[in-house]
């Protein structure tokens, strides 16, 4: 690992100074520290943020929830509020990393995790994500896991998320120090510059993630398929937040995890379900107008069986 | 730039005062600089578990985290976990139940069940063997142990 200087932040001001001057911000570390042992990032300073006071889940007058930057992925899944009122949140939270990592992983830190692309991971691999302009050896290598929507001719990397796959059906709004993005609107498709990944300016800090009161009635779920029980990245995985009437899907957001380069909202998916009956014949139907965009790999086919069968098996459980 | 930084910490209820490299992982501090060489270096990337200790009574990964994130924290590792001259119940257990072969994941596994226990507990969540080996996943055992792993923790889980 290539030495850095290292700082503790006391106040969010300060650690956007230093965030100025370059220096990369270190929440709980599970993926940062993991990288820089890999040589994939080599900061030149670290300004530690994990202790800043930015750890709170407070209720908004609203109705709705805001959850500072620096709460630890298991206080999360385990908040009574959250559990009560976006159970999707929780199970996602849950099936991500192991109990160890979540207790340490922040809520930032876990919206801002790296792909796990196999070649972005190596250093003597080529890779326009790491090295922009190197070239990108997944396209034509081993590739199972990677994406069969919104990837370009430069990356095809999938972000490696649970959390922000909830966050997506959720319409969550992630707070920076200086403003609040959409989180639909927080990830950039990678096109042409693989190694933008989010909208953030450099040295901009995350300090929250917000959430609107949940709709009445509305039910909503987690599921992911992955090579192992426990324990492993989504091959592909579904939430669905969904509110349904008389047996009429009156709104239903979804997103698809482990298969593009950033939660991937399934607005095809979502228009051909409002307003129908919730049936496994209108489920098929918003697989297939979702799936029709989907552009498979030589080698991730399965992915779009997959995707199809995990999302018809989730609206039947949450629309039931 | 600042390679060396002074750092406070307690472990196993000792408190320490270190000067360290800063890009020494809680791991590489326990084992190199204080001799405690039960958290073991398995994979070095979070995915083995073989290194997890107890920070602050929570569990994680010391090859994970940079010692110098650390200062104040209280560190229990393996080492700690029994006192006066008496093993815990978990490490009985482990004994009891043939929950090893190699050895190698043992203190992992024992520290992690240890803060497993705690978590399950204050959620007041019932353990069964599937909920034992869905909390437990963040640890690999490569000779295989898991059977009896999970019956050595149910059996202290059940106390």
């Amino acid at each position: 690992m290539r030495s850095f200087d290292y700082a503790r932040a006391a106040s969010v001001d300060e650690a956007i100074r230093a965030g100025a001057d370059g220096a990369v911000y270190l929440g709980g570390g599970t993926n940062l520290v993991d990288l820089m042992k890999l040589g994939v990032v080599e900061p030149g300073a670290l300004v530690d943020v994990s202790r800043l006071p930015l750890d709170m889940i407070e209720e908004l007058p609203t109705g709705g929830l805001r959850i500072g930057a620096t709460v630890r992925n298991s206080d999360l899944a385990l908040n009574g509020l959250v559990r009560e009122r976006y159970p999707v949140l929780s199970q996602a939270l849950l099936a991500g990393a192991s109990g160890q990592i979540r207790n340490v992983a922040t809520v930032a830190g876990n919206l801002l995790q790296r792909t796990r692309c196999p070649y972005f991971q190596d250093v003597s691999k080529p890779c326009n994500k790491r090295r922009p302009g190197s070239g990108c050896p997944a396209i034509k290598g081993a590739h199972q896991g990677l994406a069969i929507f919104g990837h370009s001719d430069a990356c095809v990397a999938t972000h490696p998320s649970d959390m922000a796959v909830a966050l997506a059906a959720l319409d969550a709004r992630v707070e920076t120090a200086s403003r609040t993005v959409a989180l639909n609107d927080f990830y950039v498709l990678p096109e042409e510059r693989p190694e933008l990944e989010t909208v953030l300016e450099p040295g901009e800090l995350v300090v929250a993630v917000s959430l609107e009161a949940p709709l009445e009635g509305a039910r909503s779920a987690y599921r992911k398929v992955r090579e192992r029980a426990s324990f492993s990245f989504a091959l592909v995985s579904v939430a669905v937040v969904a509110t349904v009437v008389d047996g009429t899907v009156r709104s239903a957001r979804i997103a698809f995890g482990g298969v593009a380069p950033r939660p991937w909202r399934a607005l095809k998916a979502e228009e051909a379900l409002s307003g129908r009956e919730a049936s496994a014949e209108s489920f098929e139907a918003a697989a297939a107008a979702e799936l029709e965009q989907a552009r498979p790999l030589r080698d991730n086919g399965f992915k779009v069986e997959l995707v199809r069968r995990l999302l018809v098996w989730t609206l039947t459980e949450v629309c039931k | 730039m600042a390679s060396e930084i002074e750092l406070e910490l307690t472990v196993n209820g000792v408190p320490r005062s270190l000067e360290v490299d800063v890009r020494t992982t809680l791991l590489d501090l326990l084992r190199e600089h204080l001799d405690l060489i039960g958290a073991k270096k398995g994979c070095d990337h979070g995915q083995c578990g073989a290194c997890t200790v107890l920070v602050n009574g929570h569990r994680a990964n010391a090859c994970l985290l940079l010692a110098v994130s650390l200062g104040g924290a209280d560190v229990t590792t393996i080492e700690g976990l029994a006192s006066d001259g008496e093993l815990h119940q978990l490490q009985r257990a482990f004994i009891e139940h043939d929950a090893f072969q190699c050895g190698y994941c043992t203190p992992g596994q024992i520290c992690s069940a240890a803060g497993m226990l705690s978590e399950a507990s204050e959620e007041g969540v019932a353990l069964d063997a599937a909920e034992i080996r869905e909390r437990m996943s963040g640890n690999l055992c490569r000779c295989g142990a898991y059977v009896n792993i999970v019956a050595a923790i149910a059996e202290v889980a059940e106390r």
